[in-house]
């Protein structure tokens, strides 16, 4: 019997996935992996959101579509509460795995591939209830009642994507992912397509969407403003690995790790008045097939150590007894770091 | 709407005012963008009114042409292409009419050749009778658009047994331009279906039809049409003459479409949107159907019409060879095989054209299709 | 001869720009004003679709043939000459001179000004060549010096790349260095750092501020991110479909913004500090399309401060503070509420 926290409706443990690089002409060989997500473990709480941030090639995708089984994982469980029990997504199969699956759902980054271009609103929204067999009237009735939920005139149903803006589509594929009623939404930069002045529409809706359904979120960004905004819980990802992990203010205002700090630094808030450190940033992110000993962030680390290049620093609370503010690096808490207010 | 939403939602409670144009957009499907689009490439639209026409000729030929195809004209060997007249010295005629024509020997060279006879008029009936054949292969009838009543009318000539051209270009375009339609559908099934399974499931399977598909391609075209068609038995009948050359053209022709499938069904296979379908529960055969055929459906169709042109070129130069179609089949190929000879061309180069025709029939499918693939993808920009 | 500002080494007046497509008529620019003083940093911000792109590339000529370009956009040569550039034929001589020589742009894409065929090296010196008649020999230690000076790690080896071999970091520098190989005046960077992690982000925009420094430039940042303005540059415009709503010094917008479309945006972004745990307010609607000029106010369909005389006439630009312009009919003068102005 598979068993997590009563609060909590997620529990990924030790998720990994390699792709294989293959080489060769007749018999391909593999030759190595790129390590997009290389063991990584958090849990979400019942009704509450969790950010997973960090720049591009991070793994932070990768990770949300393994959850889902968009893609297969190569190893680690993901334990998800559903409505008849606890499930493991990576063994379910067949039946069970589109079961589980109408209680998870995701929102796409794109507003234009995400939706059929094809299809009228009412087929693309109904899609998930026809698979799962409900009646035509039915389909019609909620698809209805979906499109006002997310803030769309019902006589909507019948138009094609190509008459909605750019916020009105990602709340298209909003009201789709809620069509099964699901309980987790796996959200992939749902706004970094978007103007800025509609940006805003599409946050409030997912917090409104929240507080009335209970919904929990995975969220995926690179905007570290967004996340702040949105999530209750915040994992900060660097080749394929989790670096820090902490509620939100906690992660802000005290970062642990070096990276988390030099990403906050990074920022350009939309304020003049507020310090910007351009400057402090080193280097970029080199991705490596090989296994990497020591930890990632060492070549642009400003603190690194001999033990750094050495060993592979785990997720801990480091010298502060704080079991909530996680950091994977050898000097978390020891470090005078510079947050955010 | 529950009050509560309308707090969340203002702007939904005002009523939306759309203009008419914006409106028609809006409930617009695919195939109504496309048509939009495709209505503005004046050349395209051209072509597609020439096509029709072409079609709805071989469609009604027993009707619009004079003669049968085989109907032999004792006397009239090589006539050239009759003028139609309205006017000439006697005034004018509101009934079109021809010159009878008499054939005199050219003392010099020893030629026959005819000469019309201006002091008679030939008037030209409509809706006359005169064979009798079955319309739509189904109703008896006799009735022929037009024809000369008290003597003969060629519009394009005779051939060297003295049968009407007119008529035979009609009766040839049922035969040369159907193998075209046949041949493409033929390699549209085997596209669809070698192209889907070598995008769709990838791997191994890809490799091998990928492969396969390079072999066919790199054969040059001729001889193995020619190695093919020598394959069909000797004692086929003329029908199944035909279907063996569509078959052998599609064998080869399938490939150019294959490869697009595959193409296509690569890149929508990993389109959010089918990623969505597939996370929502709905089934492969769904997707397939509902989401892959209906993103590339478009793009295929206009391929196809740029691969009929082809499709015509093989069967008349296979024909022209005398390795396609035979008679007393009449294709265009079949009737471009009498201009082979220099001497007859000399004599009467009337018989190239069917040669027009064909140039005519590709350029059209090839601007229809220029059309059709420029309204292929509507939501492009 | 034509006048312009002491200071200021770009002046765009009134400029439009329409597109005369099948589809019909685009307004992308409808009477944009600013100007550039010689040495600091302007912004344009607006939306996709506001026409900064547009208004940007006007300067450069590097419309397409389907555009329609009126107004003046003056240019001050070295020699102090002034030069209306939409005077000038696109692909003539002049223009020529001015594109590169004087005034440069860099991209989003990297890719966009670097040939994948050549090598960093070639592609570089022959900008210098061109420019300052060098031999090849001078002009390569000059390359090397110029991908010094953007920070490209070992130049010496990485001159003979090519630009696929760079990663996305470093190519953003190449493409900067080829902006300024021929010593240009004025800098058009548009959206550089859109598609950029922040980390990489900070860097390139560190780089264009200490070129701007070493090169004396004039920086024109055309972006959609407020935080990029904020932080890059002097001077600001807001344009929202084809027109410059407000436009002031960078502080006094952000401190003190007038027009109800900036005053939205800047709620609409949630900020990296301070104002924990209150709402963003979104923007009602949509960008509406380019397609149909407005008859009223451009924004007055998502302007929460509407009033019946903004569905009418294009409101004036006025002046609100110190080189402080906004284009809103709230704020026009002779209304009887002067203190509007100043609150």
């Amino acid at each position: 019997m598979l068993s997590m926290p009563d609060d909590c409706i997620l529990q990924v443990t030790d998720l990994k996935k390699h792709f294989p690089i293959e080489a060769g002409f007749f018999r391909r060989k593999k030759i190595g992996a790129v390590r997009a997500v290389d063991g990584v473990s958090f849990s979400v709480e019942t009704g509450r959101t969790l950010g997973l941030v960090g720049e591009s090639g991070c793994g932070k995708t990768t990770t949300a579509r393994a959850i889902l089984r968009a893609l297969d994982p190569t190893s680690g469980s993901v334990l998800f509460r559903t409505r008849e029990g606890i499930v493991d997504m990576v063994k379910l199969k067949g039946p069970a795995l589109k079961g589980a699956r109408a209680d998870m759902q995701m929102v796409f980054q794109d507003p234009y591939s995400s939706l059929n271009p094809r299809l009228p609103i009412m087929d693309i929204i109904a899609e998930p209830l026809k698979a799962h067999g409900y009646p035509k009237k039915e389909r019609e009735e909620r698809v209805k009642e979906l499109l006002s939920l997310v803030g769309l005139r019902p006589e909507y149903a019948r138009r094609y994507p190509h008459s909605f803006s750019g916020g009105q589509r990602q709340r298209i594929g909003v009201a789709r992912a809620l069509a099964l009623r699901p309980a987790l939404i796996v959200a992939d930069e749902p706004v970094s397509a978007l103007d800025v002045s509609v940006q805003a529409q599409v946050l409030n809706l997912l917090l409104d969407l929240q507080d009335r359904l209970g919904l929990s979120f995975v969220f995926i960004g690179h905007d570290l403003s967004v996340v702040r905004y949105l999530c209750d819980t915040v994992a900060v990802m660097y080749l394929g690995k989790i670096v820090e992990l902490a509620a939100v203010d906690a992660l802000y205002e005290e970062p642990r790790h070096p990276y988390t700090s030099t990403l906050l630094s990074a920022v350009p808030d939309a304020d003049p008045h507020a310090p910007w450190r351009r400057d402090i940033v080193k280097g970029e992110v080199t991705g490596d097939e090989r296994e990497i000993v020591g930890c990632s962030f060492e070549p642009r680390c400003p603190y690194a150590q001999e033990i750094c290049r050495n060993q592979t620093p785990e997720l801990s609370s480091g010298t502060v007894q704080d079991s909530t503010h996680l950091a994977a690096c050898h000097f978390a808490g020891a470090l005078d770091l510079e947050g955010v207010s | 709407m529950d009050p509560n939403q309308a707090a969340i939602h203002p702007e939904l409670t005002e009523p939306e005012v759309l203009k008419d144009a914006e409106a028609k957009v809006f409930y617009a499907t695919q195939w109504q963008l496309m048509w939009w689009k495709f209505r503005k490439h004046k050349a395209a639209m051209a072509a597609l009114v020439i096509v029709v026409m072409m079609y709805l000729g071989a469609f009604f030929a027993p009707m619009i042409a004079p003669y049968r195809a085989d109907e032999r004209h004792r006397g009239y060997v090589y006539v050239p292409p009759q003028k139609i007249r309205f006017y000439d010295e006697q005034g004018f005629s509101l009934r079109p009419f021809v010159y009878p024509l008499r054939q005199e020997i050219d003392m010099e060279t020893m030629q026959r050749h005819f000469i019309e006879d201006p002091t008679t008029r030939v008037p030209i009936h409509f809706f006359v009778r005169g064979s009798s054949y079955k319309l739509l292969g189904l109703f008896p009838a006799d009735i022929h658009l037009f024809g000369a009543e008290d003597g003969k009318v060629f519009l394009f000539g005779t051939d060297d047994l003295g049968r009407d051209m007119f008529s035979r270009i009609l009766f040839g375009g049922q035969i040369s331009m159907s193998i075209g339609l046949v041949g493409v559908f033929l390699s549209l099934f085997l596209g669809l279906l070698f192209g889907g399974i070598s995008g769709y499931y990838g791997g191994a399977v890809d490799n091998v039809i990928q492969r396969v598909i390079e072999v066919l391609r790199s054969f040059p075209t001729i001889p193995l049409w020619m190695a093919l068609s020598a394959a069909l038995p000797p004692d086929l009948s003329p029908i199944g003459v035909y279907m063996g050359i569509t078959i052998i053209l599609s064998l080869i022709g399938w490939t150019a479409l294959g490869r697009q499938v595959r193409g296509k069904v690569l890149a929508i296979k990993n389109e959010d949107f089918v990623i969505a379908a597939r996370l929502s529960g709905t089934s492969e055969p769904r997707i397939i159907l509902s989401h892959l055929i209906p993103s590339f459906m478009s793009h295929i169709i206009a391929s196809l019409t740029l691969a009929i042109p082809s499709m015509i070129l093989a069967e008349t130069s296979l024909s022209f060879l005398g390795i396609g179609l035979r008679p007393p089949v009449v294709s265009w190929g079949v009737m471009l095989q009498k201009a082979q000879n220099v001497h007859a061309l000399m004599m009467a180069p009337w018989l190239l054209i069917p040669g027009i025709f064909v140039i005519l029939y590709v350029l059209a499918f090839n601007f229809l299709g220029d059309g059709l693939r420029d309204a292929a993808d509507p939501y492009g920009n | 001869m034509k006048k312009m500002a002491p200071d200021s080494i770009l002046d765009v007046r009134d400029l439009t720009v329409k597109f005369f497509l099948d589809e019909g008529t685009v307004h992308a620019v409808n009477g944009v004003s600013f100007s550039v003083p010689a040495g600091r940093s302007v912004g344009i911000v607006g939306e996709s679709g506001c026409g900064k792109t547009v208004s940007a590339y006007s300067i450069t000529r590097l419309l397409p043939k389907t555009a329609r370009i009126s107004g003046e956009i003056l240019f001050r040569e070295r020699g102090g000459d002034i030069t209306n550039i939409t005077e000038l034929e696109p692909d003539g001589g002049d223009m020529r001179r001015i594109r590169g020589k004087e005034i440069s742009m860099i991209f989003q894409e990297p890719m966009s000004s670097l040939s994948p065929v050549h090598k960093i090296s070639n592609q570089l010196s022959e900008a210098i060549i061109q420019f300052q008649g060098l031999t090849k020999r001078q002009a390569r230690a000059r390359v090397i010096e110029l991908l010094q000076l953007v920070g490209i790690p070992q130049a010496e080896r990485r001159v003979d790349d090519y630009p696929f071999q760079l990663s996305g970091g470093m190519r953003q520098r190449a493409m900067i260095a080829m902006a300024l190989a021929r010593n240009p005046r004025v800098l058009i960077a548009d959206e550089p750092t859109t598609a950029l992690d922040v980390t990489l982000q900070a860097q390139v925009l560190n780089l264009i501020r200490d070129m701007q420094d070493e090169f004396k430039l004039s920086l024109i940042l055309i972006t959609h991110d407020l935080g990029v303005v904020a932080h890059m540059v002097d001077y600001v415009s807001i344009m929202y479909l084809g027109m410059v709503v407000e436009s002031g010094p960078v502080i006094e917008i952000f401190d003190n913004p007038k027009h109800p479309y900036t005053r939205g945006l800047m709620h609409s972004i949630p900020k990296l500090r301070g104002r924990r745990g209150e709402r963003v307010e979104p923007i009602p609607g949509f960008v509406p399309s380019a397609y149909a000029l407005q008859e009223g106010c451009p924004f007055c369909e998502r302007c929460p401060m509407r009033e019946e005389r903004c569905t009418k006439g294009i409101p004036q630009r006025v002046q609100v503070g110190s080189e402080h312009y906004v284009c809103c009919h709230v704020y026009q003068p002779g209304e009887g509420e002067p203190d509007v102005v100043n609150a």
